[in-house]
C-alpha cells in the first residue's frame, strides 16, 4: 500500500462525506454564500468531517503508540481500560460538580485517562505470563472494572442514561462550536511523529533502550500522556469509538513494519479513511436517518479483530 | 579497562553478587561462566549500568560508570541482553540504524550511514538487510543484533547469554565473530556462556562465579582443568587436548 493512494481515497471520502445527509446539498449549491443550505454544510457537515478526520487520526496514533510501548499487538485504548478510565473521571466531574464546565471534564478525564493507562502499564511489568492474548484480556477485564465503578456512580446519582447516551460514539452532534477540542490531537500526533524514533526504541524493551542511552521512563511518560490527551478528547466530544486504536496500527504493521518513523503517516490516513468508510455507511445504511458510527465500526473492527487473532497469532508474537 | 571493585547486589536482602571484583583487559574476550544462579547475568548488567549495585563501584577508563551520562556511556559500552524475544517488526537495516542513536538521535548523517553498511558487511547481512527481523532464523537474528552492536560503534561489547536456542552450526558462527571482533577490530567482549567447552576454546580470560561469589580469575589455561573446575561446579569434569583446545568431557562423569 502506498501513502498517496491513502491519501486520495481520504480526499474522495472526505468528499462523499460533505455531501452526504438528510438533507441534500450539492455542490453547486454551495456557490450561494447566504443560502441556507451552506448554512449547514459549514455549521454541521465541515464540522463533522473534521471530528472524524480528527478522531480517526488520533485513536489510530494513540493505539500505535500503546502497541509500542506495551510490547503488545493486541493493547490499546480499548483493550488497556484507557477509555474507561476517561469515562470515569468525566463521570465523577459529573457528580462531583452540578454546574459542571467543559474544562473540569477534559481535567478529569485527562487525569483518569492517565491514571488507568498507567496502572495497567504498572501491571504489565508486574505479570510474568506475557501471552500476546492474556494481556489484553485483562486490559479488559481491568476496563470492565473501572467502567463498574463508573455505572455505580451514574446510578447513585440518577445520570446513567445521560452517560449511556453521551459516550456512545457518533457524529451526530458535531455541530461547529462542540468538536474544536478535538484539535489538541493535532500537536499531540505531532508530538507523536517527532517522538516516533524514541517510542520504536523503547518498543524493544527497556534494556535495549537504556544500551542505546535512551530515558526509557520519560519516553514511556510521553507518550502515555500523548494517549491520554487524545482518548479524552475523542470521549469527550465524539463518545467511544471501539476498536479503531486496535485493527489499524495492525493493518499497517502488517505491510510497512514497526519503525514509527515510517508508520505513523500511514497509521494516521488509514485511520481517517476507516473511520470516514464508516461513518459514510452509518449515514447511508437506514437513510435519512443513521445508525451510531461506533456501531459499524465495531461490527467491522470486531471482525478483522477477529481475524488478526486467528491469522496474525503467529505475526503478533 | 573494566574494573569492578567490590560488587554486590542484594534482591530481597538475599545476595545475588557478593563482593566480587575483577579487571576485564582491554582487546580480549573474557567469559563469565557458573552454574546457574551463580549471578553471572546480574553482574553483566550491574556492568552495563542496567542494573545499579548495591555495594561497589564498576570503573570504565577510571571513571564510575555511574557518573557517565547516558549518551556518552552508549558510545563506550553495549549490552546484549538475550534478544530472541523482541518481537517488533523492523527490517535488519532499520536495526543496524538505530546502532547509531546514540550519535544521531536518529537523523542519519553521511557517516552513520557508511557505518551502518559497513557493519551489515560485516556480518554479511546485505542480502537480506531489507528483510523484518521476524522472518530471519535465530542465527540470522542475532547476527542482526550484533551487527546493530557494531554500528554502535563502541569499545565495550557485553553479550548475555548469546548462544541460547542456537544450533551447533550458528553457535560456532557467532562465536568466530566475537573473535574477529577482538581480533581485527580491536574490541573488548565480555560474554554470559553456559556452555563451558565454547567459553574454553574461545575466550581469553574465564571469570567463574558461584552463588554469587567470584571463584576463579584468570587467563583460560589457568580455569580449564579438573581442579578448578571442581570448585566452580562441584562436579569432577575430566578435561581432553584436541588440536590444541582444551575440551570438558563431562558427559558421564560421576560427581
Amino acid at each position: 500500500m502506498r501513502l498517496w493512494m491513502l491519501i486520495v481515497a481520504a480526499v474522495i471520502l472526505s468528499f462523499i462525506s460533505l455531501f452526504v445527509g438528510a438533507i441534500d446539498i450539492k455542490p453547486s449549491d454551495l456557490l450561494d454564500f447566504d443560502s441556507d443550505k451552506m448554512q449547514i454544510f459549514l455549521a454541521s457537515r465541515v464540522p463533522r468531517l473534521m471530528a472524524i478526520i480528527l478522531a480517526g487520526a488520533g485513536m489510530s496514533i494513540a493505539g500505535l503508540i500503546m502497541q509500542s510501548l506495551s510490547r503488545n499487538k493486541f493493547v490499546s485504548p480499548t483493550t488497556a481500560g484507557t477509555l474507561d478510565a476517561a469515562k470515569l473521571g468525566i463521570v465523577i466531574s459529573m457528580v462531583f460538580f452540578t454546574q459542571v464546565t467543559y474544562m473540569q471534564q477534559i481535567l478529569f478525564g485527562f487525569a483518569f485517562a492517565l491514571a488507568g493507562t498507567f496502572i495497567f502499564m504498572q501491571l504489565l511489568d508486574r505479570i510474568k505470563f506475557k501471552d500476546v492474548i492474556f494481556i489484553p484480556l485483562i486490559g479488559i477485564m481491568f476496563g470492565n472494572i473501572i467502567s463498574a465503578v463508573t455505572t455505580f456512580f451514574a446510578y447513585e446519582s440518577e445520570i446513567m442514561q445521560n452517560v449511556s447516551a453521551f459516550f456512545m460514539g457518533s457524529f451526530t452532534l458535531v455541530v461547529s462550536g462542540r468538536y474544536e477540542l478535538l484539535y489538541v490531537a493535532v500537536p499531540a500526533i505531532i508530538l507523536a511523529y517527532i517522538f516516533a524514533n524514541k517510542f520504536t526504541v523503547a518498543g524493544m524493551g527497556e534494556d535495549f533502550a537504556k544500551n542505546l542511552g535512551l530515558s526509557y521512563k520519560t519516553v514511556l511518560n510521553i507518550g502515555l500522556v500523548i494517549v491520554a490527551l487524545i482518548s479524552t478528547t475523542v470521549v469527550l466530544t465524539v463518545g467511544v469509538i471501539p476498536f479503531l486504536g486496535l485493527i489499524v496500527p495492525n493493518i499497517v504493521s502488517l505491510y510497512l513494519g514497526d519503525n514509527l518513523r515510517k508508520t505513523i503517516p500511514h497509521t494516521i490516513a488509514l485511520g481517517v479513511v476507516f473511520l470516514l468508510a464508516c461513518d459514510i455507511f452509518s449515514r447511508l445504511v437506514v437513510h435519512p436517518y443513521e445508525i451510531p458510527v461506533n456501531t459499524t465500526v465495531a461490527v467491522i473492527g470486531s471482525a478483522i479483530f477477529l481475524v488478526m487473532l486467528f491469522r496474525g497469532k503467529a505475526y503478533a508474537k | 579497562m573494566i574494573e569492578i571493585k567490590g560488587l554486590s547486589k542484594f534482591f530481597a536482602k538475599k545476595p545475588v553478587v557478593e563482593d566480587v571484583s575483577v579487571t576485564i583487559q582491554p582487546r580480549t574476550i573474557t567469559s563469565f561462566i557458573g552454574p546457574n544462579g551463580a549471578g553471572k547475568s546480574t553482574l553483566l548488567s550491574m556492568v552495563s549500568r542496567l542494573l545499579d549495585s548495591d555495594t561497589g563501584e564498576v570503573l570504565l577508563d577510571s571513571a564510575n560508570v555511574k557518573g557517565i551520562k547516558s549518551q556518552e556511556f552508549a558510545k563506550r559500552v553495549a549490552i546484549l541482553k538475550q534478544a530472541n524475544h523482541i518481537n517488533v517488526r523492523l527490517t535488519i537495516r532499520e536495526l543496524v540504524a538505530f546502532g547509531r542513536y546514540p550519535y544521531s538521535k536518529g537523523r542519519l548523517t553521511a557517516e552513520d550511514e557508511q557505518k551502518i553498511d559497513e557493519a551489515i558487511e560485516y556480518m554479511n547481512l546485505v542480502d537480506m538487510q531489507d528483510k523484518y527481523l521476524d522472518e530471519l532464523s535465530g542465527g540470522q537474528k542475532q547476527r542482526a543484533f550484533i551487527s546493530m552492536v557494531i554500528a554502535q560503534d563502541t569499545e565495550y561489547i557485553l553479550l548475555d547469554e548469546p548462544l541460547n536456542n542456537l544450533d551447533m552450526k550458528h553457535s560456532v558462527q557467532i562465536m568466530k565473530i566475537l573473535r574477529k571482533l577482538v581480533d581485527e577490530l580491536g574490541k573488548t567482549v565480555i560474554i554470559v556462556l553456559h556452555d563451558i567447552n565454547f567459553a574454553s576454546v574461545y575466550s581469553d580470560r574465564i571469570v567463574a562465579l558461584k552463588d554469587g561469589r567470584l571463584v576463579k580469575d584468570g587467563p583460560t589455561n589457568e580455569i580449564i582443568n579438573s581442579e578448578a573446575l571442581q570448585e566452580v561446579y562441584d562436579m569432577h569434569i575430566p578435561v581432553q587436548e584436541q588440536d590444541g583446545c582444551r575440551i570438558c568431557v563431562y558427559f558421564n562423569s560421576h560427581s
